[in-house]
């Protein structure tokens, strides 16, 4: 063995009940080397780093990892102490941060001597200090975790490992909630420790971001290694055939003629959970066969804007219209009936009701609905009939549509939430984040319906987090910061990404 | 005016101090099992059970500190069920607190009935004295409301201070904090969210049944049924109110003392006005109305009622 490797995951496997999440997966990284690990959502990527963090315990196989001297020696699993004592630091996709504590105590957590009567944090502090001088990541020590900005969490978490001298660095999917010159920093900051020996693994599906900045590529799928290759040798083509397993069509998209308005905010202003996600004075226009596309960081008002045009929330002055007429009372029920179709950012808490039916979750948004109840009864039959009509026409899998709506899996709860928008023909669609966290299929699927509503005439309101989805469905690009709304000049992501930060306007 | 004349008198503040002293205890082994995310609704029959054990055991010819030694084991003990049952099981903390709280209770009356079968007078013991501090317990005004109280009231004082410094100073405090806001971040670092919690709860419970002790071995001589009468549902409220801070939990305590203590004073001078009740009842009103004020800004332990696996998340 080349005495270069860190690491050595030989042959693991897990399974959960009768879901086998890896099965005999084998992988070894070098000495500052940036490995990636690629798969779709399920493909067993998060699964595979958390059994090497010791929080899940392996069914079989075993790692090695090497020791300050470079040997490499069995890692005792199922421990993060004794992960942590070997060198593996990990970031996980949601921080593991205590948010009532400062950064410096969330670096310091599980590190001193929990019985000591008091702390004495200078050395620490200097230690912390040396590592954000070497390495350029900076956060602000003694700030209340709960206070600090997203890109400035994920650098706590990455300082964290580091002061407890990880020599592997693991990250969990790690650009998701930056904008992409955060992102950009980040892989600089990085590249620079990796020059000083540290090994990363990072997860991801971001193929742009693999291809740039890793020097490996691991592709799992079902569980399995389906291949490595290095990344000099790789293009998009290749990625995506091996994580989906064959050639993912893109539809392409027809050119239409735009149609007259069909929802429009004027001068409207909502109050937000914070001041940064309140609307002030927004002034949005969505026409007929049009797909506006909602870029920005998470928390800048998407969710006001998402809870204004759902009759969540009530604007505090300003007017919203639909199809020309203006909005009087704001409730779910006035907006549906005014032609808004709803897909919601949580499909799971506020999508479906997941101790009902899957029958019943299809037809909840029409209950009075003449072809539903009949004098305050429930339809059975029609119900069961609707069933079965959606769950075919949208490919809704899952154990029956009698059976209980949470134990579909995320893509066919989006598809069971598209079938019973799309059915309804809304004039107006409101989509918030339809496809996170869904696999490469699924999210096909779901720009497809998307752009089938467009071409029937719906106007459709995107918000996404993800670029590379806006950018191929959008028509026109606006960008929310601070609770305003920004048209994008162009579909340059450079300058979007600018106006995301806050940069320009 | 004589509602003034009683907020200046000496002898005031000496009995809301007094009345304090078992609620401090309290909302401090609530506030410790809380901020590690368990709550404990085994309060009050802790409170009972400590109340019996100390009294007993002093009964028995144990002296008066080993007696609250075996007060704080009960709790301890009772604790580590309520703990078992909803840190690695995960069951619901409402409950198995509920239920904590009526087998402690029961389980005191019937070690009572079965050691005094017949007894209509309970037996008597000889409680902590008031310390009697030189030149200290001379001073005007904060003499008698300070400097006269019995041990256990300093030992509540101190308890505060104590979890203050824990909880701001040390790295346990640090731990303990991080698996009540994000278990996840406390066994990512290595930390054993269930040890914590284990002993937290531990802790948290011994330092109830010290609230339970102070009324059999302090406040009163013998042990009676239904004497704790709420005063543990009272710290489930103020810890609320304190905001899960030990200062503030000291206040609350505090204010729930002066309130208790000014209604019994008012009765006797307006009570043939008003029925008597309406003054007990005040108490309970006012810190309603001071949790609804202040309850809204109070911060939680981002954790508490979330129970924690390991492997899973």
């Amino acid at each position: 063995m080349n005495n270069d490797t860190v690491l050595c995951l030989n042959n693991l496997s897990k399974r959960f009940g009768t879901i086998v999440a890896n099965e005999s997966v084998s992988i070894d990284l070098k000495r500052g080397e940036i490995l990636s690990l690629l798969g779709e959502n399920g493909a067993g990527k998060t699964t595979l780093m958390n059994m090497l963090f010791g929080h899940y315990m392996p069914d079989s196989g075993s790692i090695q990892v090497a020791n300050v001297q470079g040997e490499l020696a069995p890692l005792t699993l199922g421990h993060p102490q004794a992960a942590l004592n070997a060198g593996i630091g990990m970031v996980h996709q949601h921080f593991t941060l205590a948010e009532n504590l400062s950064a410096i105590d969330n670096i310091l957590l599980g590190s001193e001597s929990l019985f000591a009567w008091r702390r004495s944090m200078g050395a620490a502090r200097e230690k912390i200090n040396s590592i954000m001088l070497r390495t350029g990541l900076n956060a602000p020590l003694d700030t209340i975790v709960g206070q600090l900005s997203v890109g400035e969490r994920q650098r706590v978490e990455i300082l964290k490992a580091l002061y407890r001298d990880a020599r592997i660095l693991v990250l969990d999917e790690p650009t998701a909630v930056l904008t992409p010159q955060e992102a950009d920093t980040l892989f600089a900051n990085i590249e620079v420790m990796t020059k000083d020996g540290l090994s990363v693994i990072f997860i991801s599906h971001k193929l742009r971001e693999v291809l740039a900045f890793s020097h490996r590529i691991a592709v799992l799928r079902h569980g399995k290694k389906v291949g490595e290759i290095a990344t000099k040798e790789a293009d998009e083509k290749i990625i995506s055939r091996l994580m989906v397993g064959a050639d993912t069509p893109s539809t392409p998209k027809e050119v239409l003629d735009v149609g007259a308005p069909v929802l429009q905010l004027i001068d409207l202003c909502a109050p937000g959970t914070s001041a940064r996600s309140s609307l002030v004075r927004a002034n949005l226009t969505v026409c007929a066969s049009e797909i506006v596309g909602i870029a920005g960081i998470s928390g800048n008002g998407q969710s006001t804007l998402a809870k204004v045009i759902s009759g969540l929330t009530r604007p505090t002055s300003g007017r919203l219209e639909i199809d020309s007429e203006p909005v009087l009372t704001y409730t779910p029920a006035s907006l549906l009936n005014a032609g808004v179709g709803r897909i919601p950012e949580d499909r799971h808490h506020d999508g479906v009701i997941g101790a009902m039916s899957v029958s019943e979750n299809l037809a909840i948004e029409r209950l009075d609905s003449s072809d539903i109840q009949k004098n305050g009864f429930l339809r059975k039959k029609k119900l069961k009939l609707n069933a079965q009509k959606l769950t075919q026409k949208y490919d809704i899998r899952g154990p029956g549509i009698e059976s209980e709506t949470r134990l579909l899996s995320g893509g066919n709860i989006q598809k069971l939430i598209l079938a019973r928008v799309f059915e309804a023909s809304p004039k107006v669609i409101l989509a918030n984040q339809p496809t996170r966290g869904l696999d490469m299929g699924a999210v096909s699927e779901v720009g497809k319906r998307l752009l089938q509503a467009r071409k029937r005439g719906a106007g459709i309101l995107l918000i996404s987090e993800d670029l590379d989805e806006l950018m191929a469905l959008a028509d026109r690009i606006i960008i929310m910061h601070d609770g305003e709304l920004h048209t994008a000049p162009s579909h340059d992501r450079a300058q979007i990404g600018l106006i995301m930060a806050g940069e320009i306007s | 005016m004589e509602i003034l004349e009683i907020l200046l008198s000496e002898n005031f503040w000496a009995a809301a101090l007094r009345i304090a002293t078992p609620l401090i205890f309290g909302v401090l082994g609530a506030l410790i099992c809380e901020k590690s995310g368990v709550l404990n609704l085994g309060i009050e029959g802790i409170f009972a059970a400590g109340a019996m054990a100390g009294w007993m055991a002093v009964w028995l010819g144990a002296d008066l500190w080993t007696g609250l030694f075996f007060a704080a084991l009960t709790g301890a003990f009772f604790g580590f069920i309520h703990a078992i049952l909803t840190v690695p099981l995960g069951l619901s903390q409402h409950v198995s607190g509920l239920g904590i709280t009526m087998f402690a209770t029961s389980v005191s009356y019937f070690t009572y009935r079965t050691a005094l079968p017949q007894v209509s007078s309970p037996p008597r013991i000889e409680p902590f004295q008031p310390l009697d501090i030189p030149i200290l317990s001379d001073l005007p005004f904060l003499g008698p409301v300070l400097f006269q109280q019995t041990a256990m009231t300093w030992l509540a004082l101190f308890l505060v201070a104590l979890v203050w410094w824990v909880y701001n100073r040390t790295p346990l405090g640090q731990a303990l904090r991080a698996v009540g806001d994000n278990p996840d971040a406390a066994d990512a670092q290595g930390l054993s969210v269930y040890g914590l919690r284990i002993g937290a709860i531990v802790a948290g419970s011994a330092c109830m049944a010290l609230g339970g002790a102070f009324l059999t071995m302090s406040a009163f001589d013998a042990f009676f049924f239904g004497m704790v009468n709420g005063r543990g549902w009272v710290c489930i409220a103020l810890v609320i109110f304190a905001s899960w801070r030990p200062g503030k939990a000291l206040l609350g305590a505090l204010l729930f003392g002066a309130f208790d203590a000014f209604q019994v004073r008012l009765q006797t001078e307006v009570g043939a006005f008003l029925p008597s009740q309406v003054f007990l009842m005040a108490p309970y009103i006012l810190s309603i109305f001071a949790l609804v004020i202040v309850a809204r800004r109070a911060e939680y332990p981002r954790a508490l009622l979330t129970p924690w696996f390991k492997g899973q998340r």
